[in-house]
């Protein structure tokens, strides 16, 4: 077994065991952070595979953004783990038998599962050919000039997000004073103060 | 396949050392280290008096609305990249696209910073 197997089954048991803690921590602040494992050791299977990209996507995008953004979610809850403990006993009967059903679906799609005449199945993926171009170029090819309209429409949908999350979220109070940084440019000083001359000892 | 590897072994090394080194502290800790807490000594301490409230209080929507549009600029960033790499073969479709792409997420900030959403009151 040569270092790339082990690494595999090193990274791939962690990531099931990583999954595994994220459903059944009691803390949901845990199950974030064997989320976060989780993303990081699916980089690794990524870098294995020969996906660098998509890998350093993964650190970048899901460790970086979403799994904070995870983070938020929780604090935001109000969590009252007592009270938690006794939702998930109610609703466990309800959850097993969901799961049986998707894995008794994957079982059915495994049964299925033919494979062609004359078709080869890969043991193991085959990453970037000697030669050929990388694989960010690669997809910096595809992407922006094959399927510019998939593109433009994830360019629509980040601008959906963000107008909606300011709809949904930005609330402006108005009992404070703000900073109006256009009025403090074009004050006047001349309207705003006067200079007067006190002769001593008699005042204003 | 064996290349791309070998350039990835020098992290593999790093990421081994890393978590040896985390092991062997925390375990160093757990087994040499004194331990003999008493209830005044593992109680929360702030400054002096007892603790006001419990950790795990709600918080500002407003946290969570900074960090979505801190994702939509990261991914708009992500996007970036592949173009920027394929930037000396691209075709003038790629360039515009891209070009159009950032418009369209100009157009949101431009929204957000008249909406006032990036400031802090």
């Amino acid at each position: 077994m040569g270092i790339a197997d082990f690494t595999f089954y090193v990274f791939a048991l962690v990531v099931i065991a990583a999954g595994f803690f994220t459903v059944v921590s009691r803390n949901p602040v845990h199950s974030v952070l064997w989320l976060i494992l989780a993303f990081l050791t699916s980089a690794g299977l990524f870098v294995l595979m020969g996906a660098e990209f998509v890998a350093m996507l993964l650190i970048i995008v899901y460790v970086g953004a979403v799994a904070v953004l995870f983070l938020f979610v929780v604090m935001m809850l109000d969590v009252d783990f007592a009270e938690l403990k006794a939702e998930m006993a109610r609703y466990v009967p309800l959850a097993g038998l969901i799961g049986l059903v998707l894995l008794m679906q994957l079982g059915l799609a495994y049964g299925t599962w033919v494979t062609g005449e004359g078709v080869e199945l890969l043991d193991a993926p085959q990453g970037t050919p000697e030669g050929a171009a990388h694989n960010t170029a690669a997809l910096g090819a595809l992407i922006y000039d094959r399927y510019w309209l998939l593109f433009q429409m994830a360019g629509l949908i980040l601008l959906v997000a963000m107008v909606g999350a300011i709809l949904l979220t930005l609330r402006h109070r108005t009992d404070i004073k703000r900073q109006d940084v256009l009025a403090q440019l074009y004050r006047d000083p001349k309207k705003a103060m006067e200079l007067k001359d006190v002769k001593s000892g008699q005042g204003l | 396949m064996d290349v791309l590897l070998s350039e990835y072994a020098p992290i593999l090394i790093f990421l081994a050392l890393a978590i040896g080194l985390g092991l062997v502290l925390i375990l160093a800790a757990v087994v040499i280290a004194v331990r003999n807490p008493d209830p005044e000594k593992v109680s929360a301490y702030e400054c002096g008096f007892n603790a006001f409230d419990d950790a795990r209080m709600k918080f500002d929507v407003r946290f969570y609305l900074v960090s979505i549009l801190f994702i939509i600029f990261d991914l708009e960033v992500a996007f970036l990249f592949p173009w920027a790499v394929a930037f000396p073969e691209g075709s003038m479709v790629a360039f515009w696209s891209m070009m159009i792409f950032l418009g369209v997420l100009t157009v949101g900030f431009a929204y957000e910073w008249k909406k006032g959403a990036l400031e802090w009151e």
